[in-house]
Order: C-alpha cells, then sequence, then structure tokens
C-alpha cells in the first residue's frame, strides 16, 4: 500500500510537468485554435535564454521576469513572421510550418548552447526532503506557480476584455473583424502569451528533468494527451488532465504491463476516454450546424 | 540456369568493384596529395548531441594535416547525418562509398544504424573501423573481418559490476534500471551472463524511454523491492536524476553507474556532488573535470587541442575527450600504413596495433588489436565517487569473460 | 475491399476530362517508361536513393488518402509503415518466404490495423485524432522491442533480410531489379488510388471531409466509408513498408520513429494535399532535400531544413500540386 501512495505522489510530481506544459497549448489553442507542436521547443529555448540571463549574474526572479518578456517577444516575433504568411493557407499547411518551426528551434537551440546536461537553478530551496524524499520543495512550489498561471489565464479569459476578444477572434474570425476586433494582433498576442507561458513551464521543469536541447521531446506528447483529456477549452480541464496523465501513467506502469509499455497503456485509455467523452472529461460540446 | 546467373552476379558485381571513373592508382580514395575518409553521425535529430564528436574528429584531422598529414597526404574528413536512423546510414554510407568513392569509413554513430551497414560493407571488404557504440556484435573477426567497434563493451562493463556485487554482497538483492533500448539492454545481458540461472530470483529490472520525462516511478518500484544494490545503464540527464531521487528517498544501495554517464561536469555536479558519495563506475577515460588531471601531460595535450582547434567548445562534455582519443588511434593505424594505404593494408594495421598509450585514456588503459582480437579497448578500472572526483581503486581489471 | 469498390466505381465513372481513354493509356505507359529509365541512366547509389524516394512517395500517397482526401489527420503513418516492413521482415526472416509472397500478407495486415484504427477516429476528429494517431506512431516502436514478441521482431536488434533476386532471365543487378520492383509497385498502387479517387468513393469521400453533416444527409454511410479510407491508406503505407524493409535489409524499432510520421506528413504537405501526383513529388522532396540542407550546414542541418520547408510552403501554401493546378489551369485558360 505504500507503494501504491509513493508512485501516486510521483506521478503527481511528475504530472505538474504535464500540466505546466498543457497550459500553454490550451494558451495557444483558446487564442488561435491550433496545437504548436513547436511549444515544447520554443519553452526550451526560453529555458536556455534564462539560463544564460542567470549564468550573467542576474537574480533568479529578475532573470525569470525578464525571460518570461523575451519569450513573449519571441512568440510575437513568430506569429508576425512565421504564421502570418500562411494565415490563409490549410490547416494542414499550418501543421506543416509547426514542424518546420519544431525543427529549426530544437535544432538550432542544441547549435547555440550545446547538448550537454545542465542543472538549472530553483527559487524554491529546502534541505529537507519532504513526504519522505519523493517530492522536493521546487516540485511543490513549481505546482503552485503552475495553478497560480491557471487562475491568472481562467481571469483573463473570463473577466478581462482583451480575453474576450482574443476568444472571439480565434473562434470566430470575420464576425470578431466586424465588431471591431483586430484580429491579426489578437493571434500574435496570443502567441506571445503562449511562449510566455511555455517559458514558466520550462523554467519550472527543467530543475527536475535538467535541461537539454531535447527536454520538452517527450513531455509534450504527455501535455498534449493531459490537454486533451481535461479538455482543449478548459484551463482548469488541461491542468487536472495533466495531473492525470502523470499519475495514471506511472500506476500503469507499476501495477498493469510493466515500464516498458506504460506509456503505450496510459495512452490507449486516454483515448478510450476521448471516445467516451470526444471533447474531454471538461471540455464543451460543440454542436456544428451544416 | 543458376551457373549463368551466378556469372552475371559476378559480372555485375565486378563492374560494380570497378569504379567507373578509375582513378589514377589502384587504392580507392587515396591519391598522391589526399586521403578521403567517410563517416556518419546524428547531425540532427534527438540524437544530435553526439555530433560534437564528428565535429571534434574535423578537428583532430585538421590538426593533422597542418602538421603535414600523413605521409605527404592531407585527409578529407567527409561526414554526412543520419538523424540516428538506419535507413538513412545506408544511404548515406552508399554515398560516401559509391559516390565520394571514400578510402574507409571510421567511426560512425550507433548501434541500430551501424547493424543496417554491417553485412554492406563486409561485402565490399571496405575498412568499418573504431565505430562509435559500445555494442559487444563489433568484434566478431570471423563473420565480420572488416568491421571493429573502439570502446569496451557495455555488456563487459556490466559484467564487471555483477561480479563487484558478487564479491561484495553474495546474497544481494540487485535492481536493474535500464534505458529501453540496444545500450541499455546490454546492460541487461551482461549481469544475466554472470549470474545465469540465479538471474531472474536475484534480479529487479525497470526500463524507461529516452522519451520519458522523469524516471521517478521506475525508481520507487525497485526501492520497494528492497534491492541493496542498483545498476544503471541511463543516459546523463536520467543517471542525473537517478542519483538525487536516490538519495532523497533515503535509499542507500550500492549503486552502479554505466561510464557513459560519469562526468563530473555533466552528471555529478547537476545531480548534487554529494548525493553521489558513494557511486561506482568502471571507466577506461580520465575525466576531464577531475582535479587529479588537472597537470595530466595527456589532459594537457587534449586541452591545448581544445583552446586552439574548438574554442566554442564546452570543455565538460566528455564526447570530446573520447573523439579525442578514438582520432588518436586512428592516426595511428594511418601512420602504421606506411605509403600503402589500400583497404587491405588499412585493415590489416588497424587489426595490428601494438599496445598504446592514449592521452585522454587512464593509466594502464592500452589501445591494443590483434587479427583474432578485435577488442581494442579491453581494460576498465573501478572508481568510486567521493564528493569531488573519481577515485580509482582495485587493479586494471582486463576482460571479463565469465 | 478495395478491388471491390474499384469495379464498383468504374461503370459509375464519368468522363472527367477532355482526355480521351486511348490518350490517357498513351500518357500512363509513357510515364512509366520514364519511371523505368533512371534503372539504366543512374549509378547503383542514386539508383538506391531513387527507390528509396519512390518508395517515401508510396507511404506519402497512403497518408493523403486518408488526410488529403478524407480530412482525418493522422501524424502517425509512420506505424503503419513499421508493420508492413516487420511483416515482410518476419516473413522472410524467420520463414523463408519470398518477398513477393509477403506483400499480400503485409497488405492484409496493414489494411486491418487500419480498420482498427479507424474506429475510435469515428468519434474523434481534428487534434483528437492527431493524439491518436501520433499516440500510435509513439506506441509502435515499443511494442515491437518488448520482450513477449522480441523473439519474432529481435527486440532491439532488429532482423536483417534479403533483397529479391532478380530474375535469372533479366540482365539486371539487384539495385536496378529493386528498383524496377519499387517502381511496378508503387505503380499499381498509385493507379489503384487514381481510380478509386476518380470515382464514386472518391467524391464520397471528399464530401465527407468537406461537409460530413450534409454528406450524410445525403445518404452516404460515413462511418463505412472514413474506416475503409483509413484501412486503404494504412495498407498502401503498409506496402510501402515493405519495399523500405528489403529495400535497406534491415528492420528495427529505431528505423520507424515518430520522425518518419512526421516525415510522411511533410512530404504529404509539400507535395500538395489531395493530390496524388502531389505525393510523388513529397517523396522525392523527403529524402533529397534533408541532403540539400547538409550540404549548406553541417552544424545544424536541421535548422536548413526547417527553413527551407517553411519557405517552400510561404511561396506554394498547398504544395506542389497546387502550383501544377495553377499552371494547368493557365494553360487551358490560355489554348481556350
Amino acid at each position: 500500500m505504500e507503494g501504491l501512495a509513493h508512485q501516486i505522489i510521483a506521478g503527481i510530481a511528475t504530472g505538474g510537468i504535464y500540466a505546466a506544459v498543457a497550459l500553454a497549448l490550451v494558451m495557444i489553442y483558446q487564442a488561435t485554435h491550433h496545437v504548436n507542436f513547436a511549444q515544447g521547443e520554443m519553452a526550451t529555448l526560453s529555458t536556455f535564454i534564462a539560463l544564460s540571463i542567470i549564468q550573467a549574474g542576474v537574480p533568479y526572479w529578475l532573470a525569470f521576469l525578464a525571460t518570461i518578456i523575451v519569450s513573449f517577444v519571441i512568440g510575437v516575433v513568430v506569429e508576425r513572421v512565421l504564421m502570418r504568411p500562411v494565415q490563409n493557407a490549410p490547416v494542414l499547411t499550418h501543421v506543416g510550418v509547426f514542424i518546420g518551426l519544431l525543427l529549426i528551434i530544437g535544432n538550432g537551440t542544441g547549435w547555440i548552447f550545446g547538448y550537454t546536461t545542465k542543472a538549472f537553478p530553483s527559487p524554491f530551496s529546502s534541505e529537507q526532503p519532504l513526504l519522505g524524499g519523493l517530492v522536493s520543495a521546487h516540485e511543490l512550489g513549481s505546482t503552485a506557480v503552475t495553478l497560480g498561471v491557471l487562475v491568472l489565464v481562467y481571469l483573463f479569459f473570463r473577466h478581462t476584455s482583451l480575453g474576450l476578444a482574443m476568444r472571439a477572434a480565434a473562434y470566430n474570425p470575420r464576425s470578431a473583424r466586424l465588431v471591431g476586433v483586430r484580429v491579426g494582433w489578437m493571434l500574435a498576442l496570443g502567441w506571445g502569451l503562449a511562449a510566455a507561458i511555455g517559458a514558466v513551464a520550462g523554467m519550472m521543469v527543467a530543475p527536475v528533468v535538467f535541461l537539454d536541447p531535447n527536454m520538452m521531446l517527450g513531455i509534450l506528447l504527455y501535455a498534449f494527451a493531459g490537454a486533451l483529456l481535461g479538455g482543449i477549452d478548459n484551463p482548469a480541464g488541461a491542468v487536472i488532465g495533466g495531473f492525470a496523465v502523470g499519475v495514471l501513467e506511472n500506476l500503469a506502469g507499476a501495477y498493469v504491463v510493466g515500464t516498458e509499455l506504460k506509456l503505450t497503456v496510459a495512452l490507449a485509455i486516454i483515448i478510450g476516454v476521448l471516445v467516451v467523452k470526444p471533447s474531454g472529461l471538461f471540455g464543451r460540446v460543440v454542436t456544428s450546424r451544416v | 540456369m543458376t551457373t549463368s546467373r551466378r556469372a552475371l552476379l559476378a559480372a555485375t558485381a565486378a563492374t560494380l568493384a570497378t569504379p567507373r571513373i578509375a582513378p589514377a592508382q589502384q587504392a580507392p580514395g587515396v591519391t598522391a596529395n589526399e586521403i578521403r575518409i567517410g563517416s556518419t553521425n546524428a547531425l540532427s535529430g534527438p540524437a544530435s548531441s553526439y555530433s560534437v564528436i564528428s565535429r571534434a574528429l574535423t578537428a583532430v584531422f585538421k590538426r593533422q594535416n597542418d602538421q603535414g598529414g600523413i605521409a605527404g597526404r592531407q585527409i578529407n574528413f567527409i561526414v554526412y547525418d543520419d538523424g540516428y536512423q538506419p535507413p538513412r546510414t545506408l544511404e548515406q554510407t552508399r554515398r560516401l562509398v559509391e559516390q565520394d568513392r571514400v578510402a574507409f569509413l571510421f567511426n560512425q554513430l550507433g548501434t541500430p544504424t551501424n547493424s543496417a551497414i554491417h553485412r554492406y560493407v563486409n561485402q565490399r571488404k571496405i575498412p568499418h573501423l573504431f565505430l562509435a557504440t559500445g555494442a559487444d556484435k563489433w568484434a566478431n573477426p570471423k563473420e565480420y573481418p572488416w568491421t571493429i567497434g573502439w570502446q569496451p563493451s557495455y555488456r563487459t562493463e556490466a559484467q564487471i559490476y555483477a561480479k563487484h556485487i558478487l564479491e561484495q554482497k553474495p546474497d544481494a538483492k540487485i535492481a536493474l534500471l535500464y534505458q529501453n533500448d540496444d545500450f541499455g539492454k546490454d546492460y541487461v545481458n551482461g549481469v544475466r551472463d554472470v549470474l545465469g540461472p540465479r538471474f531472474d530470483a536475484m534480479v529487479k529490472l525497470a526500463s524507461h524511454e529516452a522519451t520519458d520525462p522523469t524516471i521517478d516511478s521506475q525508481i520507487v518500484s525497485l526501492q520497494s523491492t528492497g534491492a541493496d544494490a542498483l545498476i544503471c545503464g541511463i543516459i546523463p540527464r536520467f543517471a542525473a536524476q537517478a542519483i538525487r531521487r536516490v538519495h532523497d528517498i533515503g535509499w542507500r544501495p550500492l549503486m552502479f553507474m554505466t561510464n557513459v554517464s560519469v562526468s563530473g561536469a555533466v552528471v555529478m555536479q547537476p545531480a548534487g556532488p554529494e548525493k553521489g558519495i558513494g557511486l561506482i563506475t568502471s571507466d577506461y577515460r580520465k575525466d576531464q573535470s577531475d582535479p587529479a588531471w588537472a597537470n595530466d601531460p595527456g589532459m594537457n595535450e587534449w586541452r591545448d587541442f581544445m583552446r586552439r582547434y574548438i574554442p566554442d567548445g564546452e570543455l565538460g562534455d566528455n564526447n570530446y575527450t573520447y573523439a579525442y582519443g578514438v582520432a588518436s588511434t586512428m592516426l595511428q593505424v594511418l601512420r602504421q600504413c606506411g605509403n600503402d594505404f589500400s583497404r587491405e593494408n588499412v585493415m590489416r594495421q588497424a587489426t595490428n596495433i601494438k599496445p598504446l598509450d592514449v592521452a585522454t585514456l587512464l593509466p594502464g588503459v592500452k589501445v591494443q588489436t590483434q587479427p583474432n582480437n578485435y577488442n581494442v579497448i579491453r581494460q576498465m578500472q573501478l572508481q568510486r565517487w567521493d564528493g569531488r572526483s573519481w577515485v580509482r581503486f582495485g587493479g586494471v581489471i582486463e576482460g571479463a569473460n565469465v | 475491399m478495395s478491388a471491390a469498390e474499384q469495379t464498383a466505381a468504374v461503370p459509375l465513372r464519368r468522363p472527367e476530362t477532355t482526355v480521351a481513354g486511348w490518350q490517357r493509356a498513351a500518357l500512363l505507359l509513357a510515364g512509366l517508361a520514364l519511371a523505368i529509365l533512371p534503372a539504366f541512366l543512374l549509378e547503383s547509389f542514386q539508383l538506391f536513393q531513387l527507390t528509396m524516394a519512390v518508395i517515401m512517395a508510396l507511404a506519402v500517397l497512403g497518408l493523403n488518402i486518408v488526410t488529403g482526401y478524407n480530412g482525418q489527420i493522422s501524424l502517425g503513418h509512420g506505424a503503419f509503415f513499421a508493420v508492413g516492413a516487420y511483416v515482410t521482415a518476419i516473413l522472410m526472416s524467420h520463414l523463408d518466404w519470398s518477398f513477393w509472397a509477403t506483400l499480400p500478407v503485409s497488405a492484409v495486415v496493414c489494411g486491418l490495423v487500419g480498420y482498427g484504427v479507424g474506429f475510435p477516429a469515428l468519434r474523434l476528429g481534428g487534434l483528437y485524432l492527431a493524439l491518436t494517431t501520433f499516440s500510435l506512431a509513439v506506441a509502435v516502436p515499443q511494442i515491437l522491442k518488448h520482450k513477449a514478441i522480441e523473439d519474432w521482431t529481435g527486440g532491439v536488434q532488429g532482423l536483417f533480410l534479403v533483397k529479391p533476386d532478380p530474375p535469372s532471365w533479366a540482365p539486371f543487378d539487384p539495385d536496378q531489379w529493386m528498383y524496377l520492383v519499387a517502381v511496378l509497385v508503387s505503380a499499381a498502387c498509385f493507379l489503384l488510388a487514381w481510380n478509386l479517387i476518380r470515382g464514386r468513393i472518391g467524391r464520397a469521400l471528399m464530401a465527407i471531409r468537406d461537409h460530413p453533416t450534409a454528406a450524410e444527409a445525403m445518404g452516404m454511410d460515413i462511418a463505412t466509408l472514413k474506416t475503409r479510407a483509413f484501412a486503404t491508406s494504412a495498407m498502401i503505407t503498409g506496402i510501402a513498408g515493405s519495399l523500405s524493409a528489403v529495400a535497406v535489409e534491415f528492420v528495427a524499432p529505431d528505423s520507424f520513429t515518430f520522425a518518419l510520421s512526421i516525415s510522411l506528413f511533410v512530404g504529404m504537405v509539400v507535395g500538395g494535399v489531395a493530390s496524388i501526383l502531389g505525393s510523388l513529388f513529397g517523396g522525392l522532396f523527403v529524402l533529397f532535400v534533408p541532403n540539400i540542407a547538409e550540404t549548406v550546414s553541417k552544424a545544424a542541418p536541421g535548422v536548413i531544413y526547417g527553413i527551407i520547408l517553411i519557405g517552400f510552403l510561404f511561396i506554394l501554401p498547398d504544395g506542389f500540386a497546387g502550383l501544377l493546378r495553377r499552371l494547368y489551369a493557365r494553360a487551358r485558360r490560355g489554348a481556350g
């Protein structure tokens, strides 16, 4: 029984990582109705930028803030430069551009910053391991940060006119334009915010998994699964989905099929759930008109 | 029917073997002022952290060229990207052999990738030298006389750990954490070699995928089996995670780490140097971050090379010391060739290296080959992390054949 | 199954263009002759590359049927490619079957797997289907190396096999023969796909893609069509996998990572979504452009490849096929 509790706690700790990245995916989906497959790579790049700033001697929280701003700008620039020219192209072309972006940022990060594994500092430190060493102070702290970001995202979309305009621009660009929403800038803003949230996720994840150019490669799939499981249009659902994926995967690995197939089984379960509830556990059911 | 087909095949094979544009001299890939050498590496994709090896090899050859080359010839080292995908390795290797007409192949990266070309290079009798992989199947001179590895095999390393455990704790319960690929599986095989029928009773296994974000779940599972020894066949990022997590949950097994992941700068410092105290590995290289080698002539030679030829390289990355060692071996073979760079002679020299000291290898660890023994580096030494650096103990271990 | 669809489609097919039947046949023959020509012109390495490009083109064609024509996004076609390759490899190396005998088995197995994947796909659209198929691409290599089937798949070490021998009457070397085999098998699949798409089935697939609710209201059996589209698509990509297994003479889990699925997807987008000829271009693109990228920069070939890819999509957002369509339309306007 103790083993089970430990697996669940470890799963929640890992799930926090997925939840953070899932939030970034929800952000970009809310703003553009796309899932950016290069989101993970962009977050890794942001984390490397943060490390460079910290190594230059800047205090952690200042570097944290600076990285968020830089990442926001990168996100906006990417949208303006790379997505704008293909905005009227078919969706599949957009996915093609995402793949190109993934290749450029993934390979470029290694080229610029090197490939070795690097330690990334954490602002939350304690000498005393918590819960029998299964959870570090950092993991608790980063979960709090994730929840904080979640609250901000929720408030932003529900209670600010900018958030409303952004959702409108993504949901129905033509009508939004008619009521005076500057759709182009809304998309760019969405990319910027998603990149900023991705940067936060990267800085929270890196102290746990260690930083290298492929840090997010595996995480993105889990985060994507978590976001869809919870409901891609529901930030809180995505966070819960992220935690659920972490726990589910651990339990599958420890008690069901062994570690070799734990990802496979976890994904199969998630897809099974989605077949029953196609818009996720907490997603809104959308009906379409002919 | 069959005979005529054989003859036809032989004829086509002969036309394939003789290049359509016949060069002036007999040895392919060699002219009066050039030796062409080919290689593949993962310059892109998830395995591209190894691309620094090619970069370092190119730099070593450049230094050699600056110093006059080999027998008056400049080395032209051609590297192509295979993205660690076996079909592309075959494509790029065929490009090197059939289009660029290289003299031979050197230090291609990866086990599955080299497997894809193993038969091709041996059928064509092209030297396939000093591969960048620790699988043990490359030392098979009877069936594959044209292929030779370099580093000690992972399997041998795992055998050393298993034997050490049996000496220390004959009744140990062993936990084995490995990456679910050819690299990690070799540790399972090595431990199985030593334990034989007792393997299933003594060993608990947990694997992870290279794409897994963390390995916490596996460590929790292994700890709950009550194991008192832990062998890890995992890459650096997971090694740092494992060392830290095992320490944090208060588990104190006799812990062994593959020598792939024991760099002071890349693994031990990120994990927390005090958390790895007591960790054991078995290595053949000097760790460049170890203060013991601060004034070592061999390592100074390497540092001087890095400063002049790869000034922006990360000094903590032990792919650079690996590359320096394997390139030194290659240069030794080329020097031994005299003026005959035919494929036959290159292979003959590569398999007749007298015990040789290499700058970046531990004292007592030699590079050597014989025509019937393709294990180039056969020696390793156990070492233990004391919180600051690796401390060697016991003698140099030669082989571990059970 | 698809043969039945094909025969059902033939009588209903209306002449699409002004090209007469004999002209079409002549075009086809000319195309085939053009495809075979390189076997006698190129050196064996280039021929090998072209063989791989043809195989990739065939795999892209498979993807195009389900994603391009039917609008069901798949990021996991590498999985079907892997299944096809492994079926051929296992039958050839364990049971000593001839390559030709493995092809129908491979097609049937992949068709069944595709059919199975098609069912959750009925309920899941867009992103959810992308996740499902992407999961498949990630899961298949892990399943292939699982210890329960390791004796058959060779586990992480993979399996070795040999190319089919050229027939004794034919004056070909193994590389030439392999190329011809790849071209003939692919040509047959392209022809099949072309007939399928040009017919009633193809129209139905596109109607479902463009307006599912309307299509259903008009009495189309969406579920059957969608699952069959998946099965046909998987079958074609699986046959490409079989060809690749013998062309490379080696299969291993690392040959079929999700990078392969991404490559196929890129091939489809640059070739042109919902275009048969575009698939051919896509195959050439994903095989040759990484090599071009590499000649530009050894330090970061992935960056160059990404830039070329995005640049290409800027200039031709609807892919190579879009360019062809525009040129064709202009030529017709000019003529008329």
